[in-house]
């Protein structure tokens, strides 16, 4: 049952082989047996995940399910749970219980999906590793010495390791692409503005964008369909219709054309990586696609562009923890400077102070127009260019991540762990969408193949990556860890 | 002795009337319980995202088209960085590039009916602050958010005011155009409207400003002046002991009547400007503009030049009686239902403005109202009552004993008395009744009569019970008197 894919659940479920409830029990078991040793899960809401499971059943028996109605999933910390703790990875807000639903959790509710809990996560989103977590750093069910990658890396291993069929994770430069190469599932970064921001805690605002992790791209389509859509709430939504993302799924890659990017094959890349990538892209010529080699000319000024716009906007979004009105604050503060100084130097993590401190020194009186002014013009050319590429070509093919996992504690130095991100980082600049599919292994640890369209081109990234999943079962590999004990 | 020269500049910030907040749905009355009208939004709960209230930018726009101003297509809000208790999200969102209202003017009247042109460089639009208490607390601070996110007009003038006097008139004018147009109650007690005061001097002929001191927390018309008098004095007093001033924020004390400093240039804060990433830069199309300029109502300076060319009206007069659309609207009113504008003038300057002044009212909690004001005024133009029976009649309408002057006439039998018949037996009597004063009169000589008349018209006024028409009275009493 833990091994399924949401597709699968979901038509057990409409069979009557299983209910919600028992659905629920199995994996709600397996967390508590398996997770002890992945620290995936920062909250596991076992009493509303079993009232909700008997709901969806109660709806199921009066003939009312939907599709999704009873299947079991996991929310990344981030979203805000309406009388749940959600934490966002931060001591500042260990004590901060949401008084209300992210959009995204009430479509999720409304589509009658049964939350297990709220997943393990880098500090404010802000990672590579999810070592930055307050809560422990998350292991990589494929390697326990291995990162599980960031910063939605509990849910990518809760998925991997069986304990949930999908999960959902936010990507402000790679976040759910990312930790979903290292461990081996699928995670769609949707097109900026596709889904609704309401209720997730803001990283860095104009590049923020939830998306679902499963195990196969068609699961992300069925999710896609559920949290997509535009809100009210969201100016930054975009009013657009949400097509049926799984009616394209059966549509052949012939004359598909498909470019590589020679700046993502290019020093950095590790070998055995790039030949996972290469033996992904033949798969795709067999299935009559064609190849051309296409050029974005500014990548390599994604990272210096993303680390002063994201910490810039960190900054200030990061402000209201000031401990007056809701998440940590220090004991006895003698004056109002004591009690945010203290507050916010006890509740934030290092790497978190490290972005506010670049965000604040960026956006200061003589320096704006150095850092800030010229990331943004930076950024129209990064999209320029992608924009450009896809006049020539209908979608773009490349590694995830320069490198599998990396050992836990191994990426020390800052720079270096930002580095992990030059993939990933430029699709969120240019607020384009991108998929990341397993396409193999370096040892034990996983490859992510990464597949990325034009705006709102959601619906043909999905059949590109099913088609591969079609011909390939990198995504039905399943880590020795899930089968224990199972 | 040196001459100074006061240069101004006035920092105008406008509460907008609409029913919700800038970035949320929360209620913006005035005078809920603490906290009580502050949503998730405006508490700046982690997750929560503005959405910009319509309402708001139409009334901006409107102010702007109010005084001529240019409507840039595109403006942008920016985030204002800075930690403070009652600032929930430690931003203000608010317009620091690309500002709502584009540069344009405003008309100003001085006492002596001169008008001036003060310019204005923009207006913004951000979201209000919280409050702070710091009573009942004991000595801690209560936080009251639900002034957060109200909708501000910030209308920034250029330096263009030269005395206390013209930046009064310039406040006044602001407070005009916006309750005229209905886009703010400008109450300012209630802060509605809120002022910050740049102040400079300079030796008279100087081409180049001196140092400004900025006053805040001047929110009366009173205040105003009185801050910028202090302020002006202080200055100066300072530079010619050979001082120099400080680029400065300094706090209006009214109670103390002073300014005192703040902070300092130096302790300034770097407010780390941004484009707030939450919002799209709002684009307003020329077809929404136009329709906005299309419900624009008359404005004051269109009604005084209206007031003084078409009504006739002294420039003073029209000036008073547009200087608030309600006064102007009431003043309408009656001049329609009497058909004289100089008489509806003189009464709601007069008789009204005194009573309602006495009574602490405003024009729109005017126990008489306009219809029946002009009602009154009418029946005085037509001579059905005399000037004293209308003071009597006004008073019965302030007093609510009757619906229109009509009734109060009929019921209290005030119908000025012209028949001359009438008249002439009331002078009979009252001749018969004063044989000494008669005698008198006729043995004067005739340039003292006129004064000695008097009593007689004061009897025959008398018996009338004040309704008899002085100036018959007058005639055939001279008539009947000189007669003999």
């Amino acid at each position: 049952m833990h091994d399924q894919t949401l597709t699968q659940l979901a038509r057990a479920l409409a069979d009557g082989e299983v209910s919600s409830r028992e659905l629920t029990q199995t994996l709600l078991g397996r967390i508590e047996r398996l997770d002890g040793r992945l620290n995936s899960f920062i909250s596991i809401t076992q009493e509303q995940a079993l009232a909700a499971a008997d709901a969806a059943d109660a709806l199921r028996a009066k003939g009312q399910a939907g599709p999704l109605t009873g299947l079991p999933l996991a929310l990344k910390d981030i979203f805000c749970t309406n009388g749940v703790k959600t934490s966002c990875g931060s001591k500042m807000l260990d004590n901060f219980i949401a008084p209300y639903d992210a959009c995204v959790v009430e479509k999720l509710k409304a589509a009658g999906t049964v939350s297990l809990g709220k997943t393990n996560m880098d500090e404010f989103a802000m990672g590579s590793s999810n070592e930055n977590s307050h809560y422990g750093p998350v292991k990589n069910p494929w390697d326990l010495d291995a990162v599980p990658g960031g910063s939605s890396g509990g849910s990518a291993a809760a998925v991997a390791a069986g304990l949930v069929p999908a999960a959902m994770g936010t990507d402000t430069g790679g976040s759910i692409r990312q930790p979903a190469a290292f461990c081996g599932i699928t995670g769609l970064k949707p097109t900026y503005g596709r889904v609704s921001r309401y209720g997730i805690i803001a990283y860095a605002s104009s590049l923020d964008q939830a998306g679902p992790m499963a195990r196969t791209a068609e699961d992300c389509a069925l999710l896609l369909g559920a949290i997509a859509g535009h809100d009210l709430r969201d100016s930054t939504s975009v009013a657009r219709g949400v097509p049926d993302y799984r009616a394209e799924l059966g549509e052949s890659l012939s004359g598909l054309k498909i470019g590589l990017p020679r700046e993502y094959f290019g020093d950095g890349l590790a070998p055995e990586v790039e030949q996972a990538v290469r033996e992904a892209i033949k798969v795709y010529e067999s299935l009559g696609a064609s190849i051309h080699e296409v050029s974005l000319p500014h990548t390599h000024y994604a990272i210096p562009a993303y680390y002063v716009i994201a910490p810039a906007e960190a900054s200030s979004n990061l402000s209201r923890f000031d401990g007056v009105r809701f998440g940590h604050r220090c004991d006895a503060p003698s004056d109002l400077i004591d009690l945010y100084k203290r507050s916010r130097d006890e509740g934030f993590g290092s790497e978190v102070k490290r972005r506010i401190l670049i965000g604040t020194h960026t956006l200061s009186e003589g320096f704006f127009d150095a850092y800030y002014t010229q990331a943004q013009k930076v950024r129209r050319l990064i999209r320029q260019d992608f924009l450009d590429a896809f006049e020539e070509v209908d979608v773009l093919m490349g590694p995830a991540s320069p490198t599998p996992a990396f050992d836990l504690g191994a990426n020390k130095d800052p720079v270096s762990m930002y580095l992990q991100d030059i993939y990933t980082i430029a699709v969120n600049l240019a607020g384009i969408p991108g998929i990341s599919v397993p396409a193999g292994f370096v040892g034990s640890r996983p490859v992510g193949l990464q597949i990325l369209g034009p705006h709102f081109a959601e619906s043909q990234l999905l059949n590109v990556a099913h088609q591969f999943q079609q011909a390939t079962d990198w995504h039905q590999r399943r880590p020795a860890l899930a089968e224990e004990s199972a | 002795m040196m001459q100074w020269e006061t240069v101004i500049g006035l920092e105008v910030h406008v509460q907008l009337a609409t029913k919700s907040k800038i970035f949320s749905g929360a209620s913006t009355a005035f005078g809920a319980e603490p906290n009580s009208q502050a949503c998730a939004v405006d508490l700046g709960l982690p997750g929560v995202l503005p959405v910009l209230n319509e309402q708001a930018v139409a009334m901006a726009v409107k102010f702007g088209l109010g005084i001529n101003a240019e409507i840039p297509e595109v403006s942008v809000f920016d985030r204002k960085n800075y930690f403070y208790p009652d600032l929930p999200k430690g931003y203000q969102t608010s317009q620091m590039y690309h500002p709502i209202v584009g540069a344009g003017d405003v008309e100003i009247s001085l006492d002596d009916g001169a008008t001036k042109r003060i310019r204005v460089h923009h207006a913004h639009l951000e979201e209000d602050a919280g409050k702070s208490l710091h009573e009942d607390f004991h000595g801690m601070t209560g936080i009251d958010l639900n002034r957060a996110g109200t909708p501000l007009l910030e209308i920034v003038s250029e330096p263009d005011m030269r005395s206390a006097k013209e930046a009064a008139a310039y406040l006044k004018a602001i407070h005009a155009i916006v309750t005229y147009l209905g886009i703010s109650d400008g109450n300012m007690a209630e802060g509605s409207m809120r002022c910050d005061v740049n102040v400079s001097v300079r030796p008279k002929g100087q081409e180049a400003f001196g140092t400004r001191a900025e006053v805040k927390n001047v929110n009366s018309f009173r205040f105003v002046e009185r801050a910028i008098a202090f302020e002006v004095e202080r200055q100066i007093e300072l530079l010619e002991d050979g001082g120099t001033v400080v680029q400065e924020t300094r706090l209006y004390d009214p109670e103390a009547d002073e300014t005192r400093s703040m902070r300092t240039k130096e302790e300034a804060n770097d407010y780390r400007y941004f484009p707030c990433p939450d919002l799209l830069p709002v684009v307003l199309d020329r077809a929404y503009v136009d329709h906005l300029r299309s419900t624009l109502p008359e404005l004051p300076a269109e009604k005084r030049a209206r007031f003084e060319g078409e009504l006739g009206l002294s420039a003073y007069d029209a000036s008073v009686l547009a200087s608030s659309r309600a006064t102007a609207e009431y003043f309408e009113v009656v001049k329609d239902a009497c058909g004289d504008a100089k008489h509806a003038a003189n009464w709601v300057m007069g008789e009204l403005s005194g009573a309602l002044n006495r009574e602490n009212l405003a024009i729109e909690q005017s126990p008489v109202a306009a219809e029946q004001l002009g009602g009154l005024v009418a029946r005085v133009l037509d001579d059905t009552i005399n000037g004293k029976a209308a003071k009597q009649v006004f008073q019965a309408l302030w007093n609510g004993e009757g619906d229109s002057a009509d009734a109060i006439i009929d019921a209290k039998g005030l119908k000025q008395v012209t028949d001359s018949g009438a008249i002439e037996a009331m002078i009979d009597q009252v001749i018969a009744d004063s044989p000494v004063q008669v005698a008198q009169y006729r043995d004067a000589e005739p340039d003292k009569r006129g004064k000695m008349i008097g009593y007689f018209v004061g009897q025959v006024m008398k018996a009338s019970r004040g309704t008899a028409n002085p100036q018959q009275v007058n005639a055939l009493l001279k008539e009947k008197l000189d007669q003999a």
